[in-house]
């Protein structure tokens, strides 16, 4: 039980740590702080703008990405993967 | 070849694909209908959650309004990819270990309680229908300009094709076919976009386009656009007019939503296994992704054009689109001072064109003069995407009737061939009905669109999360939570749109935040509502807390569904 405690706390820590950083790029750069990071310009884009339109979803993609990454390590780790052949 | 023959091959060309593909993947049993036997690759079905969760709207609507809205069209573009974030982290390998087939299924199940099914299958009835008119629509809108036969018919051919294969095929079917879908689409939205870039800027992928210098040596196209905007008495392209509390808000009601509507969750029950729906999510966003950062690409060009082919260019000097849209009453040009040329400006008084925002995607190739068949390509696309949404809200709905509210409502004895036969004769009348609201729209259509996701936001999602993250939220909470957040959300909605929508300005908004964005509202008061009943209320039976601790852990995921099916 206590492991599968273990797994539950880092798996609640390694989604934390993900949606900080979903909420940083969306709500922050996109909505928040946008407004000082148009004084910033990359090419043509205001950089709170590309933020909005383009770069969160960039990082959300990524972020799914890490996330899966982080899971299946995590389930080897504690064991509790699903095994091959018994799906 | 004219733009009407090359529509109707490229139509009849994926028409055939589809039922092809249908046929080929016709259904068997339930566990087919309702889940695709749960063995679909996550590739695959990536793939088709995003053609499932692309509507008409996303394809046809969602560049016009970014066009229009300029930086505030970013709320739609966060807000329906954002939501897959949270769809991959919170509930989507979860809701796959938990197996069973629909979200009334979980919500019973945790909470213990056929009221909360109840509650469940009404909203998710609801939020289906809503959805499925405004497509059924698009399907009219699309025939009745390219191919001449009329909305109403338009409506009924489109009711056939989704009849036939939702119907015959059930959730293997529709997988597959919007797996298809999936590529008419996308290839039909690049395409247009990769030549406008290309014919703009000079650059191939549109997403570097949207940043860069235009062909013509007038600066960038941001700043350019920024620049006709000003001069025209437009709100400047990259500056927004909406509030920052109220971006937030909408942008919040649209991610949860996104994670809390029904027919994108089902999907997550199709693969095979807990790590196969994790990555399943990673490869729906890409899929999703790939449209949604071309759409402002494509949003910016096209008002660029539209306002140089446009704006002081004499009435009678108007290409053919310019008067083929005319007919359909989407574009409406009054020259209010008389000079016969056109005044496309910022101030009402002196406006002398309206453009409905749905057209600027189909109008763009003609806009910018791309060949014909790339204009019957996107006629093809826009039928892809309003098609395979339609589908699997239909899916949806026959799902909650056949198996939430009768096989685990009414009748549990019902044998499963009669299950598969209520759930498809459910499908055939969904159509129907469906295809009704499309020919006879009720004229609120637009408006309820905001419903749906307001509900799923402060319904759903809250109710999910809580079920997989506290082993100590029960019944109690769980409905108190979703009766508060429905009730004030719908309240909230319905009062500003329906009942005194003269009332329905930023000063009259509790804290500035408009009927779109109430579903966070109803989301917030709803986890706070849901905490404080289950703190004073006994906490879940023993067998319930052991059934959260199960869902936790990904092993043994195949094996139940193996059981189950």
């Amino acid at each position: 039980m206590s492991d599968r405690n273990a797994y539950w706390r880092r798996n609640l820590r390694y989604v934390m740590i993900l949606l900080t950083v979903w909420f940083f790029v969306s709500y922050g750069c996109g909505i928040l702080f946008a407004d000082t990071l148009d004084g910033i310009q990359i090419a043509g884009f205001k950089l709170g703008f590309w933020f909005a339109q383009q770069g969160s979803i960039y990082v959300f993609v990524a972020l799914i990405f890490i996330y899966v990454y982080l899971m299946n390590r995590l389930d080897r780790q504690f064991d509790v993967d699903e095994r091959e052949g018994g799906q | 070849m004219t733009v009407q023959a090359w529509t109707f091959v490229l139509v009849a060309a994926s028409f055939t694909l589809y039922i092809g593909v249908a046929v080929w993947s016709r259904a068997s049993t339930t566990g087919d209908f309702y889940v695709a036997g749960g063995k679909v690759n996550p590739v695959l079905n990536g793939m088709a959650t995003a053609a499932d969760w692309m509507s008409a709207a996303s394809f046809i609507s969602m560049a016009g309004l970014i066009s229009f809205m300029g930086r505030d069209g970013s709320v739609y573009l966060m807000g329906w990819t954002g939501g897959y974030v949270l769809l991959a982290l919170l509930l989507a390998p979860y809701l796959r270990k938990f197996g069973k087939y629909t979200v009334p299924d979980f919500v019973g199940d945790r909470y213990y309680s056929q009221v909360a099914r109840i509650v469940a299958v009404l909203c998710a009835i609801f939020v289906s229908f809503t959805y499925v008119a405004g497509q059924m629509r698009g399907v009219g809108i699309v025939f009745s300009r390219f191919l001449d036969v009329g909305i109403n018919q338009g409506v009924l051919i489109g009711m056939g094709i989704v009849f036939f294969y939702a119907v015959l095929g059930g959730m293997k079917g529709i997988t597959y076919t919007q797996v298809a879908q999936y590529c008419v689409l996308i290839f039909a939205y690049l395409v247009p976009a990769i030549f406008i870039s290309m014919i703009v800027t000079g650059h191939v992928v549109p997403q570097v386009g949207f940043g860069a210098e235009l062909q013509d040596g007038t600066g960038y196209l941001l700043e350019r656009l920024d620049g006709l905007s000003a001069e025209l008495g437009f709100t400047q392209y990259t500056s927004g007019v909406k509030s920052t509390l109220d971006v937030f808000a909408i942008t919040a009601a649209l991610m949860v939503g996104t994670a809390g509507l029904p027919h994108v969750i089902v999907r997550f029950y199709t693969v095979p296994r807990v790590a196969a729906a994790r990555i399943s999510a990673g490869w729906a966003l890409v899929f999703i992704a790939l449209l949604y950062t071309t759409a402002p690409a494509v949003a910016a060009f096209a008002r660029t054009n539209l306002l140089n082919t446009v704006s002081n260019r004499p009435y009678a000097e108007m290409p053919s689109w310019f008067t083929n849209w005319e007919d359909t009453g989407l574009i409406r040009f009054e020259d209010k001072n008389g000079d016969g040329t056109i005044q496309y400006v910022g101030d009402p008084a002196a406006n002398e064109l309206t453009i409905d925002q749905d057209i600027m995607v189909l109008a763009n190739p003609e806009i910018a003069r791309l060949p014909n068949w790339v204009v019957g390509l996107v006629a093809a696309g826009g039928l892809a995407a309003a098609l395979s949404t339609a589908a699997g809200l239909l899916l949806v709905i026959s799902t909650a009737v056949a198996h939430d509210l009768l096989k685990k409502g009414l009748n549990p004895k019902i044998t499963e061939a009669q299950e598969l036969i209520t759930a498809r004769i459910a499908a055939g009348v969904a159509v129907v009905i469906a295809g009704y609201f499309g020919i006879d729209p009720p004229g609120f259509v637009a408006q309820v669109v905001a419903f749906a996701f307001g509900l799923a936001a402060s319904s759903f999602f809250p109710a999910i999360v809580m079920g997989i993250f506290s082993k100590r939220m029960n019944r109690a909470g769980a409905i108190a939570g979703m009766i508060v957040g429905i009730t004030f959300t719908a309240a909230y909605i319905v009062y500003f749109k329906f009942i005194s929508p003269d009332l329905n300005t930023a000063e009259h908004w509790w804290f500035g935040i408009s009927p779109e964005g109430a579903g966070t509202i109803g989301m917030l008061l709803n986890f706070a509502v849901a905490i404080a009943v289950a703190a004073f209320t006994a906490p879940p039976p023993e067998e319930i807390q052991q059934l959260v601790e199960d869902i936790r852990v990904p092993r043994g995921a195949g094996e139940a569904h193996e059981m189950l099916l």
